[in-house]
């Protein structure tokens, strides 16, 4: 059936990219028509992602916090959320829609996704309460950390200078230790079985 | 036929009296025959395990210790989390599969080869399903490659955490993989093969871990591999096939591979700006970071592993590895970086993948500060945490490839510690 060089492989059928191929780009290509206020939202998201998230998307225990953390990304502990960090839209509804609630992912209809969606915008303060966001009008959300990221840079500042013949002898004076793990956390004790 | 693995008074016995010899026996100056010599052995005399009793063999219960190990406060569940490969007891460059590590985003699951479909589409003449059988099909090849968690070592970038080479430096294992050229598919599919175009990969579990890799990459070497050392993949890292990225972040090795979808721009997934995103100090993000860059670390003497002899011969046992290429050379220091010696490598490795390293040592019983500094072949040396912290701060959570130091005392015994 197929044209490539060893003839392996058939042709896949429309339904069965439509089911796989389910990836949203940063532009919104690949979102399917629907819409979501943040109202619905908050309600989906009670029902099905609070338990670990948190009611305001705040987090519960470990698990992840969706919301709040703007302007700490520079602090000594950054607190990186969907409204603080994360560059694209996209992500969010494409993630969600595709592998969200853990443990029971793949189960939201597209309504859901954006509604969700716009309870979290809600929930970082980047709209109102009664924001509809949809197909229509998602392209042209900008994130609040869109221009936060630069593209691998070790080549010019790292691998220029670190490709060099190193230090062999009389490479620093003394050599104090100025940390100790053993002091700071709990490594499972070697022989026992965690 | 268990006869000889009754316990008998008799053996009790025996065995006591080995004990007791061993503890002053131990060295060349043994006054007194050694009943493990001078006696009968029961499994020198007795019979041991039919060939019918161990269809597919585990280790011997003595190597217990010898396993994958988690540490619960990590991450929030177990389920999207990891687990550490026993280095610190491991030889050699070769990762037994049954220890090898494990990171899943929503666990390991079970796919059977009957159930399995791949599927290629997008930017394709013809979109297309293979099925697990289609695979074989196609020329293989076979490589040698280390996968490293792109977060192997993360938890050291504030100091020094975790008191062992298999916590610091576990995330990560070194196969023999068997598998088709990601290239030999996409020119089956009739992909567009320009070099502006992207491969997104994802995986069939409720995770995916969808990817983009640019087009250079996945025409140069990666694999779409369906076994590892010898035999089928491992549940736990893939079963029945993965993509292997030889040299990039482990992130990107996708498991239970289900589609490859060629794309004209990278699809910047939750993986590639959520995670595998490196902070730096002033806040702002690289992404990208594909390579896995130079190191090493030694895996004995370490914290897992004191000396247990005393003064005298010593071997310093390592592994050294990179995402550019073959290890070139691998430095060793025994006082925290003043000076260096060069190490012996057990045999010239291979390109992005484990190469063991050895220096040879009469130790005097003095305390060391251990080192090790990898060298690769374009020349890139292995920068101390410091040299890293300078350009990335401490919040990169990534790519963290500093050079290692234990603090070894009178006694052997190993501490992971930062040094000035």
């Amino acid at each position: 059936q197929s044209d490539g060089a060893y003839g392996l492989g058939r042709s896949a059928l429309a339904e069965e990219i439509a089911a796989w191929d389910v990836d949203v780009l940063p532009d919104g290509r690949g979102l399917p028509e629907g819409s979501g206020d943040a109202f619905d939202g908050e309600e989906v998201f009670a029902d099905k992602c609070a338990s670990c998230h948190g009611d305001f998307a705040e987090g519960v225990d470990n698990w992840p916090v969706l919301a709040g953390g703007f302007d700490t990304l520079a602090d000594k502990d950054p607190v990186k959320t969907v409204g603080s960090y994360w560059p694209y839209l996209s992500t969010v509804w494409d993630y969600i829609h595709r592998s969200m609630p853990f443990g029971e992912a793949g189960t939201l209809t597209a309504d859901e996704t954006y509604a969700i969606v716009a309870y979290i915008l809600y929930s970082n303060d980047l709209v109102e309460d009664d924001f509809v966001l949809s197909h229509e009008n998602f392209a042209a959300f900008d994130m609040h950390n869109k221009g936060g990221f630069v593209v691998d840079d070790r080549p010019e500042l790292e691998y220029a200078s670190w490709r060099a013949e190193p230090c062999m002898s009389d490479c620093k004076g003394e050599v104090k230790v100025t940390m100790r793990s053993v002091f700071l956390v709990e490594t499972p004790e070697v022989g026992t079985v965690s | 036929m268990d006869e000889m693995f009754k316990p008998s008074r008799r053996a009790f016995l025996r065995g006591s009296a080995a004990v007791a010899a061993g503890t002053v026996a131990g060295g060349a100056a043994a006054q007194v025959p050694d009943p493990l010599i001078t006696e009968l052995q029961d499994w020198a005399s007795y019979t041991g395990a039919g060939v019918d009793e161990t269809p597919y063999g585990m280790p011997i219960s003595y190597e217990s210790h010898v396993i994958r190990r988690n540490v619960e406060w990590l991450t929030a569940s177990p389920i999207s989390s990891i687990n550490f490969t026993p280095i610190h007891a491991l030889e050699g460059t070769i990762t037994p599969q049954g220890c090898a590590f494990e990171r899943h985003h929503s666990g390991a699951i079970e796919l059977r080869k009957e159930d399995y479909r791949l599927m290629i589409n997008g930017l394709v003449e013809k979109p297309l399903v293979f099925t697990y059988e289609d695979l074989e099909r196609f020329p293989r090849e076979n490589h040698v490659y280390f996968c490293e968690c792109a977060a192997n070592t993360g938890m050291e970038w504030a100091g020094a955490q975790l008191n062992g080479a298999q916590f610091t430096h576990g995330m990560i294992h070194n196969m023999e993989y068997t598998g088709v050229p990601l290239r030999t598919l996409l020119v089956e599919a009739g992909a567009d093969l320009d070099q502006d175009k992207w491969v997104y990969v994802e995986g069939a579990d409720a995770s995916s871990n969808g990817r983009s890799i640019p087009m250079e990459k996945a025409l140069d070497d990666v694999l779409v591999a369906f076994k590892a050392n010898g035999e089928a993949l491992r549940m736990e890292h893939g079963y029945p096939v993965r993509l292997v990225v030889p040299g990039w972040e482990g992130n990107m090795w996708v498991k239970w591979l289900r589609r490859i979808e060629v794309v004209d721009r990278a699809v910047e997934s939750r993986e590639e700006t959520s995670k595998y995103t490196d902070v730096y100090e002033d806040g702002t993000a690289r992404k990208w970071t594909w390579v896995m860059d130079a190191k090493s670390v030694i895996t004995s003497p370490s914290p897992q592993m004191p000396i247990p002899h005393g003064p005298g011969p010593l071997v310093i046992s390592g592994l050294a590895w990179s995402g550019h290429g073959q290890i070139t050379r691998v430095d060793v220091s025994r006082d925290g970086g003043i000076t260096w010696e060069t190490a012996r490598l057990g045999k010239q490795g291979d390109t992005k993948a484990l190469t063991r390293f050895y220096l040879d040592i009469n130790w005097d019983g003095a305390p060391m500060l251990l080192q090790a500094r990898a060298m690769d072949e374009t020349g890139y040396v292995q920068p101390t945490k410091s040299q890293l912290r300078a350009q990335r701060g401490e919040n990169a959570v990534y790519h963290n490839n500093c050079i290692q130091t234990w603090y070894v005392n009178e006694k052997g015994v190993a501490e992971n510690v930062e040094v000035s």
